[in-house]
């Protein structure tokens, strides 16, 4: 019933590309497209469930201190008022992802302004709501750190030192030491968090917008002190992650116990201020940029360091780094990074943890050493692509980014011969170009997944893996029908209920090639098991359209089946070769803005993306990936930024009237080329991760092309009016 | 949101008098009142809906145009006259919000609305404005959105909107009927109030006041155009806006009348620098004289500070564009 | 006392306090609409009352006594979806779906106001009838927030459905 892959050698043997349905990699709709579009696709709130009480948190008004006590009388006598709920199994903060683990439990000691402290269930929501404004607390507050550079930061483990980078600076003909500073993100997904716990005295099933099902089961049995087999979680569809929903969060914890303590179904929403108040941020940075280059243009000194925060205890560090080890050589490295413990809300997970902030930081400050050096910046890049990693000379999966470089820059129509900034001016508008490399480490993780083969000649693909928005029934039905001959239209691929095999979840851009793995793993059990029954060795089988043929025969998948469902289950592990090889995605932006003289706003203009991702699953879903990440691009460069008060650290714009996620008319036409790629250590697929690389390095572009168009050399993000009026030089 | 009683208004009269009593609201299109209320930022004992009224009308009135106080800013910005004639009002309630929040926002409710500073918003922090006396979190926190002039030490909050500054330009009329039921008209320019010491007192309503219109004047012609400098290309409030009503003669101008957005707590009309315009032959070196005049009391307080060369910058270029002095 | 959405009569709701979108939602029992933020910061909300997109979230239910909302359920249905539906479909116009409906009652709407003459931010000439130009679209579609970042494909699906856009 089961097939098990661990991987511990590439994977070269390229089965997909000698397949015959044709369907792998193609541009199809997504099959669940239709529901969407039609508003019948369901998402954590949406179920109808009868009896079913409103659940509304009470936050915290302070940072950092103890809730002393809770009337719950100030509130249980107003109309609809059922409980109020203040339990130590409740959570602060939501756990970071992969944890498998209860998150921190307790709502009395209080870490973050606007942390749950309470719980008020209503028979309305609007009566929740009404409640929740009126509980009264008593609290002790204490003074507390909202500035990472008002407090000694710890330093990380494992610095990379290689050779002597203050003497390579100074020998060097050219080089830039650049200090910048990024400011925090919310992934302010559409839609809020959410949960519906219902408990049957037996059975906790909750309904809820989460990520990666697989370990959050295991964190809200051990919030719960329940057995796994106790808990169910349904996520069929979910309103965007961006990693903000990868570990179980306080609205779910909030409910399960209101549903276990009240005996009624209970439903528990964030509010939009909550969602920005609670949910995980990313950090803020401050990095320093040290590049130096030979005469030949060769990087002599590469020196990245960071500065991040997060709450005491909290173990993620945004890892700005990442891809900085290995996307450019020169032998005398310095890359170390320091977290500062702070009283703003969690930091974690936020689209692209590290390369989101730390590629356009290394990017831009690339910028200005080709610009030091006389070089074409593009030229800059393709002089340094390392052949291996620099510090640990691991080899490379596979690596596209001179192609992507080249092929980018054709499709843009780049010009490097040229650099000096304003040069073109259209009306009272600055136009500029720049571009930046893209990076973003591949992960892949342990995945499950069941194929079945009907006896109608349909198949079945199973897995508690999650749709965010990314893909998932697509490709994963792709992969099933490719393997067994089958069109889309005969494959139903369901997702997002425990019930199903464990998969990986999605977050870190591994959903794809983890899951797809397993069910590929899955679909060459069922090919194997389909040989044997025919007689003929697997090889000599060809799937197509419902028959599988060979040299002299063919017979109806159907008909194989004879009236049975053949099931396999398909098993992926990683194993061993992320220790051998380097895998990552690269890529390339080139982008065009104009700068308005007069105010400093930046509107991009044209955009292009040049990605290797390995094997393209679906041209389209994966188009649309490189899309978002882009639109992030522009959002992170111009826009985005959460501003905390610095008297009692608070955060000032928790809505999305304040924080300016890009709207449609920021974004021109975007031009993406999937690089097409076979990446054998990647996966058994020859796929990597494509959610995040379109967002790795483009804001560098935009700032590059800032500077290009109206020479205002900013080291700040984002780069709003204000801060491009006073680096703009005046005219 | 706290409970209220809804009352669905049945003449003027009436409304006025029900919303004499301590507590009532009147609700138009409610865009920004329910956002509000959500919040409890507003606790209003009873809802008056004025929508039933019959005031939503845009007609002529002598040479000018009325504008009834439940027109919404989609009909006053689709109006054929609107569009000809007063292209600055067309052009500033474009430049606001999105069209489903200007299919619902009216031309009264649009004049009312408060003011987006984050420490009103959030019942959690003191502001003056919100709850009198409780202090002002914008002075020692972030301050970006803010007024840069006409703030006091109790306020520094500004008036939003895009509407109203336009309406500043073009020297419109409010008119207004008294819980007395007596009409009566101010100039518009006349209706906001400076935060002072009353800062929870944005406007000159009294209570059961009902604003019932809008009247622009005479159309005057001219280059009329709205500048709206935003973070984003569109939904976003401004970070400062200048509405402009420019008429030209042998090269001097004959009309200079300049509303600005985003800078104080009400739409920011300063008569003089009109009066120092006119006459005068359009050059780089006037308009830098005019936004000297215009911020001579500018004030910064921190994260605002932008807002000063920024209000400079973007009148020199709503002068340039609209005279065709070279910059 | 009642109020009609696609073409079903129902009660106003007792407590006043319920937005039109969370009747929508709960007392219909119509999820097509998304609530995003509550606060008309996003636009998932965004439904057809009398013809005319509006925030479904900021307005209450009892203030829509007689009128007629069309929500995303009523634009079509998975056997007959509208033009627009499908042509979200094929252009991958979403991705996580969650602002979906709303992005759909707009583009609705706002080809409707574009056939009515109506200008916009975008509009070189506010006293001429509007062209559909690509940047027309993004304005006018700038009300519905999409996190995915899948506006290029909404637009290229508008585009489409429009048919005379340049």
């Amino acid at each position: 019933m089961s097939a098990h892959l661990i991987q511990d050698e590439p994977d070269t043997r390229n089965v997909l590309d000698r397949t015959t349905q044709g369907i792998i990699g193609k541009p199809l709709s997504r099959p669940d497209g239709l529901l969407k579009v039609t508003g019948t696709a369901t998402y954590a709130s949406e179920y109808d469930i009868e009896g079913c009480l409103e659940g509304v948190l009470v936050t915290a008004p302070f940072a950092k201190g103890e809730v002393t006590s809770i009337d719950d009388s100030s509130v249980t006598g107003m109309p609809g008022v059922v409980a109020v709920l203040n339990d130590k199994r409740m959570t602060p903060r939501a756990i970071q992802g992969t944890a498998g683990e209860a998150p921190h439990t307790g709502l009395c000691k209080v870490d973050y302004w606007g942390q749950p402290i309470a719980l008020v269930v209503a028979e309305t929501f609007e009566q929740a709501r009404d409640a929740a404004k009126h509980l009264e607390i008593e609290f002790n507050s204490e003074d507390a750190i909202f500035d990472p550079a008002a407090c000694t930061p710890e330093p990380d483990d494992d610095p990379t030192r290689q050779g002597d980078l203050g003497k390579a600076m100074s020998d060097a003909e050219h080089s830039v030491d650049l200090k910048f500073t990024t400011e925090s993100h919310a992934s302010a997904a559409m839609e809020p968090h959410a949960a519906i716990a219902q408990w049957d005295g037996d059975t906790l099933t909750v309904h809820a917008s989460l990520q990666m099902l697989n370990y959050n089961i295991s964190e809200l049995a051990d919030a719960m002190k329940l057995d796994e087999s106790k808990v169910r979680l349904v996520a069929r569809y979910v309103g965007g992650g961006f990693g903000s929903k990868l570990g179980v969060s306080q609205d779910i914890v909030a409910a399960s116990v209101a549903t276990m303590q009240l005996g009624r179904p209970v439903r528990v929403v964030m509010s939009r201020q909550q969602v920005f108040q609670n949910v995980m941020r990313r950090s803020e940075t401050s990095q320093r940029l040290r590049l130096a280059v030979d005469h030949h243009g060769k990087l002599t000194a590469f020196g990245h360091e960071a500065l991040v925060s997060n709450l005491p205890e909290e173990d993620f560090a945004e890892p700005v780094l990442q891809s900085s080890h290995f996307l450019y050589a020169g032998k005398n490295r310095l890359l170390q990074s320091e977290t500062a413990r702070i009283h703003r809300m969690t930091a974690g997970s936020v689209r692209a943890p590290g390369e989101a902030v730390g590629m356009p930081v290394l990017e831009a400050a690339m910028g200005e050493l080709a610009e030091k050096a006389g070089i074409d910046p593009v030229q800059l890049r393709l002089d340094n692509i390392p052949t291996k990693h620099p510090a640990t000379g691991k080899p490379f999966g596979s690596h596209k980014l001179a192609e992507c470089l080249q092929r980018g820059a054709e499709a843009f129509g780049w010009d490097g011969s040229d650099r000096t900034p304003r040069q073109r001016r259209e009306g009272e508008w600055w136009i500029g170009t720049g571009m930046a490399s893209a990076a973003r480490v591949h992960n892949v993780g342990e995945a499950k997944a069941r194929v079945t083969l009907h006896d109608d000649g349909t198949a079945k693909v199973e897995t508690d893996m999650t749709d965010i928005g990314t893909g998932t029934y697509t490709i994963l039905g792709q992969i099933a029908g490719e393997m067994l001959g089958l069109s889309q239209s005969d494959v139903l691929t369901e997702l997002g209920d425990t019930r199903f095999p464990r998969g990986p979840g999605s977050g870190g851009s591994w959903g794809a090639a983890s899951a797809g793995s397993a069910v590929f793993v899955a679909c060459e059990a069922l090919r194997e098991e389909i040989a044997q029954k025919i007689g003929q060795p697997v090889d000599a089988l060809t799937f197509k359209d419902g028959l599988v043929s060979w040299d002299d025969g063919s017979v109806i998948l159907a008909d194989i089946a004879n009236g049975e469902n053949f099931t396999k289950e398909g098993h992926f592990e990683p194993g061993d070769i992320a220790e051998d090889y380097t895998a990552s995605g690269f890529g390339a932006f080139f982008a065009e803005v104009a700068v308005n003289r007069w105010t400093g706003e930046t509107r991009v203009r044209r955009m292009t993306g040049a990605f290797g991702f390995g094997r393209v699953l679906n041209a389209k879903t994966a188009r649309s990936q490189c899309l978002g990440g882009m639109v992030w691009c522009i959002g992170s460069a111009l826009t985005e930024s959460l501003m905390f008060d610095p008297t009692d650290g608070h955060l000032v714009n928790p809505d999305l009237a304040e924080y300016h996620v890009p709207v449609n008319r920021d974004v021109p036409d975007l031009d993406v080329l999937l690089v097409e790629e076979r990446d054998a250590v990647a996966s058994p697929i020859q796929a990597k991760g494509i959610g995040e690389l379109g967002m790795c390095g483009g804001a560098g572009a935009i700032a590059n092309a800032i500077y290009n168009a109206c020479g205002a050399r900013l080291y700040v993000f984002p780069m709003t009016p204000d801060k491009v009026l006073a680096a703009m030089p005046v005219d | 949101m706290k409970p209220f009683d809804y009352i669905r208004a049945d003449g003027l009269d009436l409304a006025a008098q029900q919303l004499s009593h301590n507590g009532a609201m009147a609700i138009a299109g409610g865009t920004n009142l329910i956002d509000l209320m959500k919040l409890q930022v507003e606790t209003p004992a009873a809802l008056i809906d004025l929508n039933p009224l019959p005031m939503n009308q845009i007609a002529n009135e002598g040479d000018g145009l009325r504008i009834g106080a439940l027109a919404s800013n989609t009909a006053i910005a689709n109006h054929a006259k609107v569009r000809a004639d007063y292209p600055v009002l067309a052009k500033a309630i474009l430049a606001g919000a999105t069209q489903q929040l200007r299919n619902k926002a009216t031309m009264a409710g649009n004049l009312c609305q408060r003011t987006r500073c984050y420490y009103f918003t959030n019942i959690d922090q003191p502001c003056n404005k919100r709850e009198p006396g409780s202090g002002c979190g914008a002075i020692e926190g972030i301050a970006k959105l803010h007024g840069v002039l006409g703030t006091s030490n109790q306020c520094i909050a500004t008036y939003p909107g895009d509407m109203a500054v336009a309406l500043y330009a073009l020297d419109a009329q409010i008119e207004i009927s008294g819980n007395d039921g007596a009409a009566r008209t101010m100039p518009l320019r006349e209706f906001h109030r400076l935060p002072g010491e009353t800062p929870h007192i944005d406007n000159n309503l009294d209570a059961g006041d009902i604003i019932t219109g809008v009247t622009l004047p005479a159309p005057v012609g001219g280059t009329q155009a709205y500048r709206k400098v935003r973070e984003r290309s569109s939904y976003a409030f401004a970070l400062c806006s200048v509405a402009a009503v420019i008429a030209m003669a042998d090269g001097r101008f004959t009309r200079a009348d300049l509303a600005f957005g985003a800078l104080a707590h009400k739409p920011w009309y300063d008569h003089r620098v009109g009066e120092m315009l006119i006459g005068e032959k359009p050059s780089l070196a006037l308009f830098d004289k005019a936004a000297d005049l215009l911020l001579e009391d500018a004030r910064g307080f921190g994260a605002n500070d932008f807002k000063i060369p920024l209000a400079r910058r973007t009148l020199a270029a709503t002068l340039c564009e609209a005279t065709g002095v070279e910059a | 006392m009642a109020l009609n959405i696609n073409g079903n009569s129902f009660d106003l709701p007792n407590d006043p306090r319920t937005s039109l979108l969370d009747f929508i939602r709960r007392e219909a029992g119509l999820t097509g609409s998304k609530k995003g933020c509550d606060h008309g910061q996003c636009g998932a909300c965004t439904v057809i009352v009398n013809g005319e997109r509006i925030n479904s979230c900021l307005t209450l239910a009892v203030m829509h006594d007689g009128c007629s909302v069309t929500t995303i359920e009523g634009l079509g249905t998975l056997a007959e979806p509208s033009a627009l539906q499908k042509a979200f479909v094929d252009h991958d116009g979403y991705q996580c779906g969650y602002c979906t409906p709303g992005q759909i009652c707009s583009a609705t709407a706002m080809l409707d106001e574009i056939k009515a003459g109506m200008p916009s931010d975008a509009t070189d000439d506010i006293t001429a009838a509007p062209t559909l130009t690509d940047e027309e679209i993004r304005e006018r579609m700038s009300g519905n927030l999409c996190r995915c970042g899948a506006y290029p494909n909404i637009v290229a699906a508008i585009r489409e459905v429009a048919g005379e856009a340049t």
